[in-house]
């Protein structure tokens, strides 16, 4: 990597895109080292996908700058082009030809000789497990062939940068395990990787950095298990006696001070859950609770606390649902 | 994965390499999917049939006749119309993911726009080839050299590659691939019936006539009965060639420019 921006692999400053009224990325930082898998994580309309074009140089930004192997992707487009692999969130393969056509036309297009484009193409057929459909047209592949095939595309010409949006939605479990090996395996090999995802799961068993976007800012970054940590890793759950609304909203308010994180409500009996913050006592929280709920006479049927899903921790770095949808 | 070393040739090879690999995909299609083959057959065969029996008897008396005028006129009208689908086959392309992943590579800003173009030529000849087919067999009869008649292919796939410049800036300016039709439609028809391809200039109204004398689809179709009957050709194929380059000198470079504009 050239050493203009310190030695890293993608470093953004100040991100700014607007679509109409709508701010897509409001300052969005974020760097990754070299040889380093980065996952950026959100809800859906966070703007992963932006990052991701604008990382790219499928979008121009409206503010901020972004450097990819130390070269400005706003003006120093075609140097970055040389250095990027990208696998979009939607398939980006031509339908009408097949799996094998496909690749040997990038490869092509990367300036490839003719032999050395099919054997380029056979060999990814190969490590994406698709060498057995690698003829027939896309149209006729699954929602998962298509997205290896896509994934297999983006690695023609061995990019030194990887960017990856959503890379294993869709795929099943056996899938999402050749390809998380895959990432580990580039990575390993030298290639930095971004990929986007929607579950802190995934980004903490493949990603080194993570970093959290919501609304278009970044909520949280640190190593995935930093994040964990922030957020506790443990949540406390009220049920009322007699669920209704007016209930639900003081069990609401009074989690929201103790716990220090967004409750949430779960389902039709009424039961509420907040994940503790950082570094707070479970038994103290219920304590703590316990006496709010006493004063403000809410008759409960079950109260404590559990160890947090990784979901639950998600949500409470970006907000409840109901806040996204604007 | 083995190491590639690569040899990057000088620039203008390259675009023309990389506009060869993206024309190689539009054929790749066609042998996959014969139902493109029809496509690009059906107006053909519909057009000498349609226009040679409808027009036949009105115009000319007997559709044997009208056959021998209409034939080498229907042949360029099948190719400004095919042209229009570069429009549409264009705008859907540039819709599709595919062109996000070229965006994204270092491929010539210029290259999917000669690739579309130069594919295209390719499809035309196909459809002008069936026109021609038919047409013998329906008992067209040329009396101009075999030389004299590819000329006339050629002069007419050279006119059909400038308009497909014209039908490329059409499909990067309209909005979906629906809305092409209309914008087609509106260029296609006056170039197309407003020319001396089914009726003689003479016997056009007046008003009308000053249009189609201009008309390149008019020149065109002059210079091509000419060779194709073995007449003299005057300056029809002079004027033929000098609007083909006009065209392309007028849409090309917008096209080229929109195209860059909008990736
Ligand atoms: N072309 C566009 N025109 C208008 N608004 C857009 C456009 N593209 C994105 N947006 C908006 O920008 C915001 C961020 O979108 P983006 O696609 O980056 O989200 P995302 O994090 O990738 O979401 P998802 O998980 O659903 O893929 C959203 O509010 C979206 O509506
Ligand atoms: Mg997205």
């Amino acid at each position: 990597m050239s050493s203009a921006s310190g030695g890293l692999a993608i470093e953004a400053t100040g991100l700014v895109k607007r679509y109409g009224k709508t701010m897509a990325l409001d300052g969005v930082d974020l760097a990754a080292r070299p040889g380093a898998i980065l996952a950026l994580l959100g809800p859906n309309g966070a703007g992963k996908t932006t990052v991701v074009r604008i990382l790219a140089t499928l979008l121009r930004p409206d503010g901020g700058t972004a450097r990819v192997g130390g070269f400005d992707v706003a003006k120093d487009p075609d140097k970055v082009r040389d250095l990027i692999g990208l696998t979009g969130q939607y398939t980006a393969v031509d339908e009408d030809l097949t799996g094998y056509e496909n690749l040997v036309l990038i490869a092509r297009l990367l300036d490839h000789s003719r032999a050395g484009a099919r054997s380029h193409a056979s060999e990814l057929l190969d490590r994406f497990e698709l060498t057995e459909t690698a003829r027939r047209p896309v149209k006729t592949y699954s929602g998962g062939m298509r997205r290896r095939l896509d994934l297999a595309a983006g690695l023609i010409g061995r990019p030194r940068v990887l960017f990856l949006d959503e890379p294993t939605t869709g795929l099943d479990p056996r899938s999402r395990g050749v390809v998380w090996r895959l990432i580990r395996g580039l990575a390993e090999e030298g290639t930095s990787v971004l990929l986007t995802t929607q579950y802190l799961d995934e980004a903490d068993r493949l990603a080194d950095d993570a970093v959290v976007i919501d609304h278009g800012r970044v909520v949280a970054s640190g190593a995935p298990a930093e994040l964990k940590a922030t957020v506790g890793g443990q949540t406390l759950e009220v049920r009322p006696s007699l669920p209704d609304d007016l209930v639900a909203a003081t069990i609401e308010a009074i989690l929201a001070e103790e716990c220090g994180t967004v409750p949430r409500r779960g389902g039709a009996d009424g039961l509420v859950s907040a994940p503790l913050a950082g570094g707070m006592s479970g038994t103290a929280a219920v304590a703590a609770v316990a006496r709010r709920l006493d004063a403000a006479a809410i008759p409960v049927s079950e109260l404590g606390v559990r160890l947090a899903s990784l979901d639950e921790a998600f949500l409470a770095l970006t907000g409840p649902v109901s806040e996204r949808v604007q | 994965m083995s190491e590639i070393v690569l040899r990057r040739p000088a620039r203008p090879v390259r675009v023309l390499r990389q506009g060869l690999t993206l024309a190689w995909r539009g054929l790749l299609k066609i042998r996959h999917s014969p139902d493109q083959l029809l496509d690009l057959s059906l107006m053909p065969v519909t057009f000498v049939v349609l226009f040679t029996f409808l027009f036949g008897n009105a115009v000319a008396g007997d559709w044997h006749s009208y056959l021998q005028f209409v034939l080498p006129g229907v042949a360029v009208q099948t190719l400004v119309f095919a042209s229009m689908n570069t429009a549409v086959a264009f705008n859907a392309d540039l819709r599709s993911g595919i062109f996000d992943r070229f965006r994204s590579l270092p491929v010539a800003r210029s290259a999917p726009l000669i690739g579309r173009v130069l594919g295209d030529a390719v499809r035309n000849a196909i459809s002008l080839a069936v026109v021609m087919a038919v047409g013998f067999a329906l008992g067209f009869r040329a009396h101009g050299s075999p030389a004299a008649v590819l000329a006339a292919c050629g002069l007419m796939l050279l006119f059909s590659l400038s308009v497909c410049w014209l039908g490329a800036l059409i499909g990067l300016l309209g909005r979906s691939p629906e809305s092409m039709g209309g914008i087609a439609f509106v260029v296609v028809v006056p170039l197309t019936f407003g020319s001396n391809v089914f009726v003689p200039t003479g016997k056009l109204p007046g008003w009308l006539q000053t249009w189609v004398k201009v008309n390149p689809v008019t020149q065109l179709s002059d210079a091509a009965r000419a060779l194709m009957q073995g007449l003299p050709v005057g300056h029809g194929v002079q004027n033929s060639l000098l609007w083909t380059l006009a065209i392309v000198v007028v849409f090309a470079p917008p096209a080229v420019f929109v195209y860059k504009r909008r990736v």
